[in-house]
């Protein structure tokens, strides 16, 4: 105020409004929509995500429903569109049962383990010292740690199911994204920006927040995409151990391990159960690939300094 | 505008090394400065890379603790010592003193606006986000920009104009004191005499009072009244900037000065003065001497003995030099 003339005063009084601020989220829209590859995970994750959730109760058969009389039946037969298990069960209904459970394992066990890791890795990279020193010796003792019979142990002690399974990875998952996120850290706090800010009167936790975060988030995101389709995965090995989701409820995973033994031993079918291994497959690598492309293209689309070709 | 602003006495800074063999030793980056800043001055801080004109920079606004030493500002015709406050007690100091850093390229977060970059300061201060807006407003104009930039990014700048936002950021806070450490060197040519005019026309419109910091002698002589010459962490010589152009009395100043290239050939010739030999003495744990004994053409016996102290030779020449 002190600055300008009254005169000049009012003239930016009139014209403040014109000028748009706070388009950040309007811009990022527009180079998320021009990334064709992320737009098109968007939609497949959209359209798996909506099946899962609509589809079993337009299908009308059960998940666990047995047909002893349709083993093993090829899919586009009568009824079974997608053909059935060993049991008789109907593969459609189970593979969108179970992709409720696969997603729900992965998205909340992958945002989990990335939010424990985005802060361990911000003060730990930030503060330093003696703090930094015992969050990374943790995260040390926990790499080392084989994770598998601690899961068994887990297992036994607190019983298999959707919970503990999403914690177990949880527990598990976030010491790659602490390495990494305060790897970032610690280039991205030796800026002048920093500086600045401190100069300016800012408070060490609102900087560590208000500039180091956003400079961290974009390989944040990208570090969850890659732990979301390992969990997708790691689930299925856990399942396949018993440690995971239990029979008869389906997850993708667990019904890919089950079509191993299938596959292998031709047994009485006629033909190869390629089916059973195929969809539940196919969707962990539809959902995986999509997951990867949404992510890279949050990443651009949040990066200012990223502009769109459009 | 007589009135002193700023008075540092004896200030240092020491880092602590740690190194396995040697055990602890201090390296003495600044080391026993003293200074009077007077209102409205620009006093200009020259010295080789290395010396500890920066680490003095941030010593001032507490970007270093400062291991020794009293920083008084005069505010309101009281006289303060900003270094024996408590962190708490010096935010409300921040805003009179304010920085503007030499590399504009990593002084301005990439992920905000410019209008973000240049409230910052004004949030902490809690000034509502309207009048926020309109102080950004004029600022962004006063430095010489378009107000529709506020709503850009960094990254959609030049460095020039980058340099514009980090002084914007500075003045909105209306500070009565600014550190400009090296604030044109990582320009163009061009855009530091733009820069450096801009720096002297918010001088006189501000009323502001400089600590320019830079290795640019040229630069440093056209805009300070005063210099002081600092050689590893010590102030060597103080003196009114034609005075110490034309009659420099430290060895060391004599060498800098004539460290500056000459453009004639037959000019060239003519001038003999004194080339700086070798490298900076290293500052680790400093002997009791003359730190620039070691290249010095002039050395005698005593500067190996004992430390020379700033003397005054005029009314406003002070050297830390035996031979005066």
């Amino acid at each position: 105020m002190i600055f300008a003339t009254k005169k000049q005063i009012d003239h930016i009084e009139e014209n403040t409004d014109i000028v748009p601020i706070g388009s950040y989220w309007q811009l990022v829209r527009r180079k998320f929509l021009s990334h064709k590859l992320a737009f098109f995970g968007l939609i497949v994750l959209t359209v798996i995500v909506l099946l899962v959730v609509v589809g079993p109760f337009l299908v009308r058969v059960a998940y666990d429903e047995m047909d002893f009389t349709a083993l093993l039946v090829p899919p586009l037969s009568s009824g079974h569109i997608l053909g059935t298990d060993e049991l008789g069960r109907d593969v459609f209904a189970r593979l969108l049962y179970g992709g409720r459970i696969s997603l729900l394992v992965g998205v909340c066990s992958s945002l989990i383990s990335t939010g424990i890791g985005l802060l361990v890795g911000l003060f730990s990279g930030y503060f330093g010292g003696i703090v930094d020193r015992l969050l990374m010796r943790f995260v040390d003792v926990m790499l080392s740690i084989p994770s598998f019979p601690v899961l068994l142990i887990l297992t036994l002690v607190f019983g298999p199911g959707l919970f503990n399974t999403i914690s177990v990875l949880a527990i598990f998952g976030w010491m790659g994204v602490a390495r990494l996120v305060r790897s970032v850290v610690l280039s991205v706090r030796e800026n002048d920006f920093i500086m600045a800010a401190r100069v300016t009167g800012t408070k060490k936790i609102q900087i560590l927040f208000r500039h180091i975060m956003p400079n961290v988030i974009p390989i944040t995101i990208v570090s969850a995409t890659l732990n979301l389709s390992y969990a997708i995965l790691a689930e299925s090995s856990l399942s396949y151990l018993g440690l995971g989701i239990q029979p008869p409820t389906p997850s993708w995973g667990n019904m890919l391990q089950k079509a191993m033994t299938y596959i292998l031993s031709k047994g009485h079918a006629s033909q190869t159960p390629w089916w059973l291994i195929f969809f539940p497959g196919f969707m962990i690598f539809l959902v995986v690939l999509s997951v990867n492309f949404l992510g890279d293209g949050l990443r651009d689309a949040l990066d200012p300094r990223f502009v769109s070709e459009s | 505008m007589s009135e002193t602003l700023c008075e540092l006495v004896d200030v240092s800074k020491w880092f602590t090394l740690k190194e396995r063999i040697k055990g602890k030793s201090l390296l003495k980056a600044v080391d026993g400065v003293s200074l009077k800043i007077k209102d409205g001055e620009t006093i200009g801080l020259v010295g080789e890379s290395g010396c500890g004109k920066t680490t003095l920079g941030r010593s001032l606004v507490r970007l270093y603790e400062p291991t020794r030493g009293k920083f008084y500002f005069s505010e309101n015709g009281q006289k303060i010592d900003l270094f024996s406050l408590k962190n708490s007690d010096f935010e409300k100091f921040r805003p009179k003193i304010q920085m503007i850093f030499q590399d504009p390229y990593s002084s301005l977060n990439p992920r905000m606006t410019v209008l973000d970059i240049i409230t910052e300061g004004l949030k902490n201060q809690k000034v509502p986000a309207r009048e926020r807006k309109n102080l950004a407003s004029e600022m962004i104009q006063v430095v010489g920009l378009k107000r529709e930039y506020l709503t850009r990014y960094p990254h959609e700048f030049s460095g020039g104009q980058r340099q514009r936002i980090g002084i914007a950021r500075a003045l909105v806070l209306k500070p009565k004191f600014l550190i400009c450490d090296e604030p044109v060197s990582a320009l163009d040519v061009s855009v530091q005499a733009q820069i450096i005019n801009l720096l002297v026309e918010l001088k006189q419109s501000f009323g502001l009072t400089y600590l320019l910091i830079s290795h640019d002698l040229a630069v440093v002589k056209y805009i300070s009244d005063k210099i002081a010459v600092m050689y590893l962490g010590n102030i060597v010589e103080v003196a009114k900037t034609d005075d110490l152009f034309d009659n420099p009395l430290h060895p060391y100043t004599k060498g800098l000065l004539d460290s500056i290239p000459i453009a004639n050939p037959r000019l060239r010739k003519l001038s003999k003065g004194i080339l700086l030999q070798g490298e900076l003495t290293s500052p680790i744990d400093p002997p009791n001497a003359c730190l620039f004994a070691p290249r010095c053409p002039y050395k005698m016996k005593r500067c190996t003995q004992e430390k020379p102290k700033l003397k005054q030779v005029s009314a406003e020449h002070k050297v830390a030099c035996f031979l005066y």
